[in-house]
């Protein structure tokens, strides 16, 4: 090998390279071992404040360890201290991007224990399926939004963010405030629906539906996109189950499973939807656009959700003068001795509370919180293992996890 | 399958005691001794009648007032839609409020660990033993999950009181 440096002619490449060794290691004592590599809390595609240790050996990932627990702020110990519609507004705060939906399980979960499933009134639950159809939207259009940038799409992001505001306008105008909602109450509602709401709803799907249309052709079919996640981190069904993976995770590693078919709670039982699931229509089945694509086609049945609760909002279950959305309200939470084990389709999956009542008193025995992202994200190191560092991020992005639900 | 038949069917395979409460609750339960959980586990878990593949939620739970504490499995079953509730209960030990490189199990209560069955309860019984200061046999991977390592107590316990300090810095509640 001819030394590049020429600062002194006389002194032969080896010479110089000993010279140079002095100062720094030479090549040849480079260690070519694995190396430790930090990922987070504050890296931005770790979508929180996930943080991840890599095992990495040069660009390929051998391991990974991820240390949670930068957002814990002790759910279940508040729970220890506080009533049942006390505990309501903490229910939001878990999976904030999709907290209809955690209210509205708290809730049924509560109503179950007291006796009052079958009094709610069908106003009501249509309401609170629509409210909470809307929610699933807004947080699945986060999920794509976010992941087309992890994976270096730009425009995407603000299209999502755009049509995700349109929604939160909606949330603020029926409930007060734009993420963090306490609109679904044990019992009913806290208020009703502002009037014009229905219409707006339709205004907005008939809005909406196109631009998702465009959303899917610049992301989800675009070439580059499809490079990067298709045959990436494919999750195989058996280990998805093993490890509890639930949700558009699982949809995407083929089983067509979806809680408000099996579970039949509320009244999803008399809307027509159906499940995507994934097909490999790119790749392999379980890959990252796999998942992605569940998503996308999530959005579409959760528009026909909306349009059939508007349907019924404007029809059977019309708006009255005296309707009051707050009739069955109990006047105080204390259901009977017991515990349950309630679960419902949160946008990441199975959210699950475990309540024990004592019977005597208005606070919980224990309310444990089971969290869809918690399990989807213990998978991440089995699927992860020998990818590139830049595919751990697609991987990552793809199980569309919320930090605030993982460490509650 | 109901529960009744369940808890039938793991006393014909395994001669368990299971115990299925008799009440009005919203939701029964079968209760084991630990020393035949992993024997039932196995059964719940590859039976094919049974076939619990989906391991929901495992949470730790504490009553000083019986002096136990145990763990609640919720399980259920993709294929045959069936579901079960599991409980072990154990007697209530107190654990040093530290861990560290010296740590005797034996000061903690024990269960051996399902995660050779669910893989799902790794970070589940990482949490029960964040949590609730419970010690899990075989299990590969036993650190705090949540809490940072060097904290002290077992914040779910009853019996926990609050931390003022954590490194010097005042904590406010």
């Amino acid at each position: 090998m001819k030394s590049h440096l020429h600062l002194e002619p006389e002194l032969n490449p080896e010479e110089v390279l000993n010279r140079a060794s002095a100062f720094s290691p030479s090549l040849s004592e480079l260690n070519s071992e694995e190396m430790i590599l930090n990922m987070g809390p504050q890296h931005p595609s770790t979508h929180g404040v996930l943080r991840l240790e890599l095992v990495t050996d040069g660009e390929i990932v051998i391991d990974v360890v991820p240390h949670l627990g930068y957002l814990h702020r002790c759910f279940e110990k508040h729970a220890e201290k506080l009533s049942y519609l006390q505990i309501l507004p903490y229910c939001d705060r878990m999976d904030y991007l999709s907290a209809m939906n955690n209210e509205h399980t708290f809730v049924m979960g509560v109503e179950q224990m007291l006796g009052l499933k079958d009094k709610i009134p069908k106003r009501v639950e249509y309401i609170r399926v629509l409210v909470a159809e809307l929610n699933r939207i807004a947080s699945h259009l986060v999920a794509i939004g976010t992941y087309g940038m992890d994976i270096g799409a730009w425009t995407p992001f603000l299209w999502c963010f755009r049509d995700r505001g349109h929604i939160l306008n909606m949330l603020e105008w029926v409930s007060g405030a734009r993420m963090l909602y306490n609109y679904i109450w044990v019992g009913g509602l806290f208020y009703d629906l502002p009037p014009g709401f229905e219409e707006k709803c339709r205004e907005f799907i008939s809005y909406f539906k196109p631009k998702l249309s465009e959303l899917n052709t610049i992301l989800t079919e675009n070439e580059i996109f499809i490079s990067r996640t298709a045959n990436v981190g494919v999750l195989p069904l058996k280990v998805a189950i093993d490890y509890g993976v639930t949700g558009p995770a699982l949809r995407g590693s083929g089983l067509a499973w979806d809680l408000r078919k099996s579970e039949a709670y509320s009244v999803y039982p008399e809307i027509e939807f159906d499940i995507p699931v994934g097909q490999g229509l790119k790749g392999t089945v379980g890959d990252c656009w796999d998942r992605h694509w569940v998503r996308c086609q999530e959005i579409n049945e959760s528009l026909k959700i909306i349009e059939q609760c508007v349907d019924k909002l404007t029809g059977e279950h019309k708006r009255t003068t005296d309707f009051d959305p707050r009739a069955v309200c109990p006047k105080k939470i204390r259901p009977k001795a017991g515990e349950l084990y309630f679960r419902a389709e949160n946008p990441r999956g199975e959210l699950g509370y475990y309540i024990v009542a004592d019977g005597v008193s208005d606070i919980p025995k224990r309310c444990k919180a089971r969290a869809p992202s918690f399990s989807n994200l213990s998978v991440l190191p089995e699927i992860s293992r020998g990818v590139l560092i830049a595919d751990l991020v697609a991987i990552i992005g793809s199980l569309d996890i919320v930090l605030g639900e993982i460490d509650r | 399958m109901t529960q009744i038949e369940i808890s039938d069917l793991l006393k014909q395979k395994v001669h368990v005691d299971a115990v299925v409460p008799e009440s009005d609750a919203a939701q029964a339960w079968i209760e084991l001794q630990p020393e035949y959980l992993l024997a039932c586990a196995d059964v719940l878990r590859s039976d094919p009648e049974l076939y619990f593949d989906h391991l929901a939620c495992l949470s730790g739970i504490d009553l000083p007032e019986q002096n136990k504490i145990g763990i609640v499995l919720n399980l259920y079953s993709y294929p045959f839609e069936h579901k079960v509730v599991i409980k072990y209960f154990t007697e209530r030990k107190t654990p040093p409020l530290l861990l560290n490189n010296q740590i005797d199990k034996t000061q903690f209560p024990i269960f051996p660990s399902v995660s050779a069955f669910w893989k799902t309860a790794i970070w589940h019984e990482r949490e029960a033993f964040d949590l609730f200061g419970i010690w899990f046999e075989n299990h590969p991977d036993l650190r705090r999950i949540l809490l940072p390592p060097d904290w002290e107590g077992f914040p779910l316990r009853k019996d926990y009181t609050l931390a003022e300090k954590y490194h010097g810095i005042q904590i406010e509640y």
